[in-house]
């Protein structure tokens, strides 16, 4: 086939649950391709002389290779060639924002001066994943002589798992530490199981385990174990602990009843499993009249979990316009469908409260687009008088989350910015102190999936590098000595 | 000797059992004024427990929970040799010990379980300290010699008169104030409404209180924001910046709104369990 023809293929869609009905279970939206549809999807790839898409990957998959290997139906290759930099292809495939990265970068889509048209490279990769599940191929890679090295990882979302996954296969022992009762961070509690099934964390775990990972759940370091003991213990530490304390919007009445973070509202449903309350134990609170405050990914996530709780109406509220909407665009489009209601350039002022102290209300001022900020987006400007009040029964707070402070109060030789975050080289994920790295949201503040993996996989190389070498001040060379990349 | 087994259990009071649990880590590092999460079941909720003792040579912990819901009801039915699904802790900034001086720890009912570590911190380093216990009668305090073993004065208060003095937590301190005694620190641990009047009552007094909060939480590491109280006017998490707060400063009815979030869901909860019908887990 010729690049004429390959272009001249259409974007083979992905089937879906009809609205109506997926806003009635818990079950996964998308529905995966069929083999044929992959073999299609994967033949629009034009081959590219220089990998564009690769270029877009912060994790560098030869994503050409892996496509090139679909179209010839070889799966088992394909996957293979994946998970030489991805551990976690089925969460990645599902939940990685690939119309910002390798999407972007595609020549089909910039050729059709539409990225949305770029090939559905995550579409694929969800694709080898499930296919190697479901056909019980899982093939376990080769991994390196012990090293006689012992390394911790605190935090099991995705940036620890990365670390995990790439240090086992280097030979170290690796003991991963969480301090809830499940592994995988966000994934399993904030991710909602109709965007990822916890089947598929929990199975990506146990691969981990299966490669000799130690898990330890339960264990707050920092609390159950302190830092100073698990650096006396192991011979290096990453940590990953995450975006973890919620922040809200610091109006009038947030503390009625009725009003949650997003962390809190979506554990419950996830971690928790909520849903399927008092069948499980946790339950949560079913408001008729949702308002979910904030623009990301986490706020469509909880406006479509509300709908599925049962609200009968689920509105976003969100200061600025469509066009700086965080989210992805496929969630904004989801949610679009389940009938989510967008109050775009619109923001709370104050929740009122009935006498039992419930919210019942929200006032809300309208907002007008300005210069752009710093952010280079342009800054909402409050239109005087414009306030009016928008009744609710619920309120969730997802305007975003600040590092977890429980590293840095209990161990406060580590260097942390003025937002908490830990300060870490971006090259190398060094910390302050000796031995200890550390990546993902406790680094990047609120960021996604793939990038706390990205510098998961960075903080991985250099600890290779720094437990073979000793070499600290100058790791960053250590690593380039050894060929930067695995 | 198993992860979280129950190595004891007995009856304290009308449904309060203590437990002794296996779990050396927590054992090793909790201090006074810290508490776990645990989970009974897989599918369980995640409860908050203040630990109410150590032996950290033994590895265990002592729980005392009342049963109030679900959890604690399936928690009260469970054997000497079974064990919890997950204890995770400690958990909470560990109680500020000084000398004070002359310091009242005044517990009601439940309350007490939690303020007995704290109580034996302030006498250990060398506080005068007045123990009040407080409850509606006599069968409901709890840790009565256990307390008397860690005070200088052990002052019991019933509202029926049924043990100790007739009256309340208020009244105790009050009595203690009024023979002139000079206080210079006041621990209160109990139900929500006891420590809102004993620190509006210290406040007039002008006697700094230290007050612990239970409020409802899930992660218990500052993650879900579930248990933000209002301190000073300022939102505060009771998991990370407490569990224990200025007393002066805490806003109780809001925390007493907070904690009645989920009465109708715990009263679903407990019937669905007593029906039998767990489905699944």
């Amino acid at each position: 086939m010729d690049a004429k023809e390959r272009l001249a293929i259409p974007p083979q869609p992905m089937p879906e649950q009809e609205p109506r009905e997926r806003i009635h279970n818990q079950r996964e939206v998308p529905l995966g391709y069929t083999p044929e549809a992959a073999m299609r999807e994967a033949s629009r790839c034009v081959r590219c002389k220089r990998p564009f898409c690769t270029e877009g990957c912060p994790v560098g998959i030869d994503i050409p290779g892996f496509l090139d290997a679909v179209e010839r139906g070889d799966f088992a290759e394909g996957i293979r060639i994946i998970k030489k930099r991805n551990v976690l292809p089925a969460v990645c495939g599902r939940v990685c924002p690939q119309e910002v990265q390798c999407q972007l970068a595609c020549t089909v889509g910039k050729f059709q001066h539409d990225p949305t048209k770029s090939v559905g490279i995550g579409k694929i990769e969800r694709f080898l994943a499930d296919w190697e599940r479901e056909n019980g191929v899982v093939e376990i890679p080769r991994k390196a002589a012990p090293t006689g090295r012992r390394i911790a990882v605190v935090g099991s979302g995705p940036a620890g798992l990365t670390v995990a996954g790439d240090m086992i296969l280097l030979g170290h022992s690796v003991t991963v530490f969480e301090a809830l009762h499940k592994p995988g961070g966000v994934l399993v509690y904030g991710i909602p199981e109709f965007r990822l099934p916890k089947a598929i964390v929990q199975r990506e775990a146990d691969y981990l385990k299966s490669l000799g990972v130690e898990f330890r759940m339960s264990t707050v370091v920092g609390r159950t174990y302190p830092m100073e003991e698990v650096l006396e213990d192991f011979d290096a530490v990453f940590v990953g602990s995450g975006a973890g304390l919620p922040k809200f919007m610091g109006v009038p009445g947030e503390n009625l009843l009725g009003v949650f973070s997003a962390n809190e509202y979506l554990t419950r449903a996830n971690l928790m499993k909520a849903y399927e309350f008092p069948a499980s134990d946790t339950p949560i609170y079913k408001g008729r009249k949702v308002i979910t405050v904030g623009g990301g990914n986490v706020a469509m996530d909880c406006a479509r979990t509300a709908l599925r709780m049962g609200a009968e109406r689920s509105l976003i509220v969100y200061r600025r316009s469509e066009a700086e909407l965080p989210a992805r665009i496929e969630e904004v489009h989801h949610a679009r469908e389940e009938g989510v209601e967008f109050h775009l350039l619109q923001a709370p002022l104050e929740l009122m409260g009935d006498d039992r102290g419930w919210v019942r209300g929200m006032r809300i001022e309208k907002m007008g687009l300005g210069e752009p900020d710093s952010s280079g987006r342009r800054r909402p400007v409050p239109i005087q008088g414009s306030d009016f009040v928008e009744e609710v029964d619920s309120v969730l707070v997802a305007i975003g989350n600040s590092p977890n402070p429980l590293i840095h109060s209990s161990f406060p030789q580590i260097e942390v910015n003025r937002w908490g975050g830990i300060v870490a080289n971006e090259a190398t994920g060094q910390t302050s102190v000796k031995g200890v790295f550390a990546g993902g949201d406790i680094v990047l503040g609120a960021a996604t999936v793939i990038l706390a993996m990205g510098q998961g996989r960075i903080a991985a190389q250099a600890m290779h590098a720094y437990l073979l070498t000793g070499r600290w001040d100058d790791l960053e060379q250590a690593v380039s000595a050894q060929g930067g990349t695995q | 000797m198993r992860m979280y087994e129950i190595l004891a259990k007995d009856l304290i009071g009308p449904d309060v059992q203590r437990y002794v649990i296996s779990a050396p880590e927590v054992s090793r590092r909790r201090r006074p004024g810290q508490f776990v999460i645990v989970r009974i079941c897989e599918g369980g909720e995640r409860i908050p427990l203040t630990i109410a003792d150590a032996d950290p040579g033994a590895g265990t912990i002592t729980l005392i929970v009342q049963t109030v819901g679900k959890s604690t009801l399936q928690m009260s039915r469970l054997r000497p040799g079974d064990t919890l699904t997950d204890v995770a802790g400690p958990l909470g900034r560990p109680t500020h010990i000084e000398k004070f001086g002359t310091v009242i720890c005044c517990g009601g009912g439940i309350g007490t379980a939690p303020l007995h570590p704290i109580t034996q911190a302030l006498h250990q380093i060398g506080n005068k300290v007045i123990t009040l216990l407080c409850a509606r009668t006599a069968g409901l305090l709890i840790m009565v010699d256990e307390m008397a073993a860690v005070s200088d004065e052990l002052v019991i208060m019933t509202d029926d008169g049924s043990r100790g003095i007739k009256g309340l937590s208020t009244d105790g301190i009050r009595l203690i104030v009024d023979r002139g005694e000079r206080i210079d620190h006041v621990f209160a641990i109990g139900p929500p409404v006891m420590m809102k009047f004993v620190s509006l009552l210290t406040k007039e007094l002008g006697i700094p209180t230290t007050v612990s909060l239970n409020p409802i939480m899930i992660d218990g590491t500052g993650m879900c924001g579930g248990c933000r109280v209002t301190v000073g006017g300022e939102t505060k998490f009771a998991c990370v910046d407490g569990p224990e707060f200025d007393g002066h400063e805490v806003d109780f009815d809001e925390l007493m709104r907070r904690l009645s979030a989920y009465r109708e869901n715990e009263k679903t909860a407990v019937e669905h369990y007593e029906s039998g019908c767990r489905l699944g887990h």
